[in-house]
C-alpha cells in the first residue's frame, strides 16, 4: 500500500513581477494523488502560484521568487535543479488546447522522440490515449492532423501528451474554459480517473467545477492564500468571511 | 457591509423567507383557533382550522419548489446553501405543526356537544407558549438570531412542565369520576399535540443554529 503523503511543500513563498508583489508569503502542503483546486478573482495570484510549481514564470523578465518550493523533498529553485527534468515531472495543461500542428501520433511521441526514445512508441500512444479517455475516438486516425479534432478532443490530446512524459504531477490552468459543457464533464471525469496515479492541481474560475472535482480547495485574494482546506468544508462552511463572500458571489 | 452582486438571487432568498413567515403565521393562527374552538366548543371555527390546512400544504409545496429552483439555477454554496437546506427542513416541521392543529380541531369538533367538566386553564396557557415559540423560531430564522433560538428553546421546559401537570390533573379527575374519562382522554391528547408542536419549534431552532454555525446540535434532550 502506497501511503498518501505531502508531495509539494511550499514555504513562505513570495513572488514579484518587478516591483509588484503577486504572491505574499504562501505556505501550504499539497497531498499526493489528490486534486487540489485554486480559486479566486482575476489577478489574485492563483495562476502565478500554479506556474511557480514548474518554474514557468522563469521566462518572465523581472520575475523574482523568494521562499521555498519542495517537490518530492527537493527544492525546485535550487541552483542545481534541472528545469527540463522538473517540467517532465510536473506536466502542464493550458487554458486553450495547444496541439502541435502535426498528427495525433506525433503530438504524443514528439517529446519522447526528442529525448531519444524510438522504441515502444505505439504502446506509449495507446497507453496515454487510453488514460486520457481519447483512444476509442481516435484509434483509427492516429495519422490525422491533431487540428482536425474538436476542442474537447484536442484538450484530451494535450493531457495525453503531458502524460507521455510520465509526470507525477499535472498542473491544469483553466483546462475547460474553452470547452463546451459535455467536454468539460468528460475532462472532469478523466481527472477523477487520473487521480489514482497523478497529483492534480487545477486553477479555475468555475467554482462549481472546483467543488465538483477537487479534494482540497485554496482561495487566493490579492496575492494571499486566504483559506485552504477540504473542499467539502470550503463550499459548505468556510472559516473566513472573505471566502464566504467570494464563493457566494457577495464580493465587493 | 458587503455589497452583493447577486441581487436577483438575494431577492429570491428573501421572497422564500417571506413565504415561510407567511406559512408560519398561518400555522400559528390554526393553533390559536383550534384551542379557541376547543374552549368555546365552536364547531364552525374547528371546521375553518381544518380547511386552512390546504393552504398550508400549498405553501409547503410552493416553498419547496422555490428552494429546488434556487438549488438548480443558482447553485448556492456555503451560507446560501445552508439557508436553503434549512428552509426545506423548516417547512416540513411547519407542515406537521399544521397537521397537529388540525388534530386538535378535530378533537374540538368531537367534544363540541358536551359541556367541559372544568373550564380549560392550563391548555390555553400551554398553547400560548407554543405559539410564541413558533413565532420566535421563524423570527430567529429570518434574522439569523441564535440568541433568540436559545431563549425560545428555554420555553420548551415550561411546555413540558405544563404537559406533566395537565397529565396528573386529568388523571386525578378521571380516577374520581369515570364519567369524564372520554373527555379527559381527548384533552390529554390535545396537550400531547401541543407538546409535539413545541418540539417542532425546537427542531426549527436547531436548524437555525446549523444554518449559522454549520454545526447540528440537539437542543432539547
Amino acid at each position: 500500500m502506497e501511503k498518501t503523503a505531502c508531495i509539494i511543500d511550499v514555504a513562505r513563498l513570495n513572488f514579484y513581477y518587478g516591483k509588484f508583489q503577486a504572491l505574499k508569503n504562501i505556505s501550504l502542503q499539497l497531498e499526493s494523488k489528490k486534486i487540489t483546486a485554486f480559486i479566486g478573482p482575476s489577478g489574485c495570484g492563483k495562476s502565478t502560484f500554479l506556474r511557480t510549481l514548474n518554474r514557468m514564470n522563469d521566462l518572465i523578465a523581472g520575475a523574482r521568487v523568494e521562499g521555498k518550493v519542495l517537490i518530492d523533498g527537493r527544492d525546485i529553485y535550487a541552483q542545481d535543479m534541472d528545469v527540463v527534468e522538473l517540467r517532465r515531472r510536473v506536466g502542464m495543461v493550458f487554458q486553450r488546447p495547444n496541439p502541435f500542428p502535426m498528427s495525433i501520433f506525433d503530438n504524443i511521441t514528439y517529446a519522447p522522440r526528442m529525448q531519444g526514445q524510438h522504441k515502444g512508441l505505439d504502446d506509449l500512444v495507446e497507453r496515454t490515449l487510453v488514460r486520457a479517455a481519447l483512444w476509442d475516438e481516435v484509434r483509427d486516425k492516429l495519422k490525422s492532423s491533431a487540428l482536425s479534432l474538436s476542442g474537447g478532443q484536442q484538450q484530451r490530446l494535450c493531457i495525453a501528451r503531458a502524460l507521455a512524459a510520465d509526470p507525477g504531477i499535472l498542473l491544469m490552468d483553466e483546462p475547460c474554459s474553452a470547452l463546451d459543457p459535455v467536454s468539460t464533464l468528460r475532462i472532469e471525469e478523466l481527472m477523477q480517473d487520473l487521480k489514482n496515479e497523478y497529483t492534480i492541481i487545477i486553477v479555475t474560475h468555475n467554482m462549481q467545477q472546483a467543488a465538483r472535482v477537487s479534494d482540497y480547495t485554496g482561495f487566493f485574494l490579492s496575492g494571499e492564500l486566504i483559506e485552504f482546506g477540504d473542499s467539502n468544508k470550503i463550499f459548505t462552511k468556510p472559516d473566513d468571511k472573505r471566502t464566504e463572500d467570494y464563493i457566494t458571489g457577495r464580493f465587493g | 457591509m458587503t455589497k452583493s452582486i447577486r441581487k436577483t438571487f438575494d431577492e429570491q432568498l428573501s421572497d422564500m423567507q417571506q413565504e415561510i413567515v407567511c406559512m408560519g403565521s398561518m400555522v400559528e393562527q390554526m393553533v390559536h383557533r383550534a384551542i379557541k374552538a376547543l374552549s368555546e366548543r365552536d364547531v364552525e371555527l374547528a371546521e375553518r382550522v381544518i380547511q386552512m390546512d390546504d393552504a398550508v400544504d400549498d405553501l409547503d409545496l410552493s416553498i419547496e419548489g422555490r428552494c429546488m429552483r434556487m438549488l438548480a439555477l443558482q447553485q448556492p454554496v456555503a451560507r446560501d446553501l445552508r439557508t436553503i437546506g434549512t428552509a426545506m427542513k423548516i417547512i416540513t416541521d411547519l407542515e406537521r405543526m399544521g397537521d397537529h392543529a388540525v388534530d386538535i380541531a378535530k378533537m374540538a369538533r368531537t367534544m363540541a356537544d358536551q359541556p367541559l367538566f372544568k373550564p380549560l386553564v392550563d391548555i390555553p396557557r400551554m398553547a400560548a407558549i407554543v405559539q410564541k415559540m413558533l413565532r420566535e423560531s421563524l423570527h430567529a430564522f429570518v434574522n439569523r438570531d441564535i440568541k433568540l433560538v436559545h431563549k425560545m428553546v428555554a420555553d420548551d421546559d415550561a411546555v413540558d412542565a405544563l404537559y406533566r401537570s395537565i397529565y396528573d390533573e386529568i388523571a386525578d379527575y378521571m380516577e374520581k369520576d369515570p364519567g369524564i374519562i372520554r373527555q379527559g382522554l381527548i384533552l390529554l391528547m390535545v396537550a400531547r399535540f401541543l407538546e409535539r408542536i413545541a418540539d417542532h419549534a425546537t427542531n426549527i431552532g436547531e436548524r437555525v443554529i446549523f444554518m449559522e454555525t454549520g454545526v447540528l446540535e440537539e437542543l432539547n434532550i
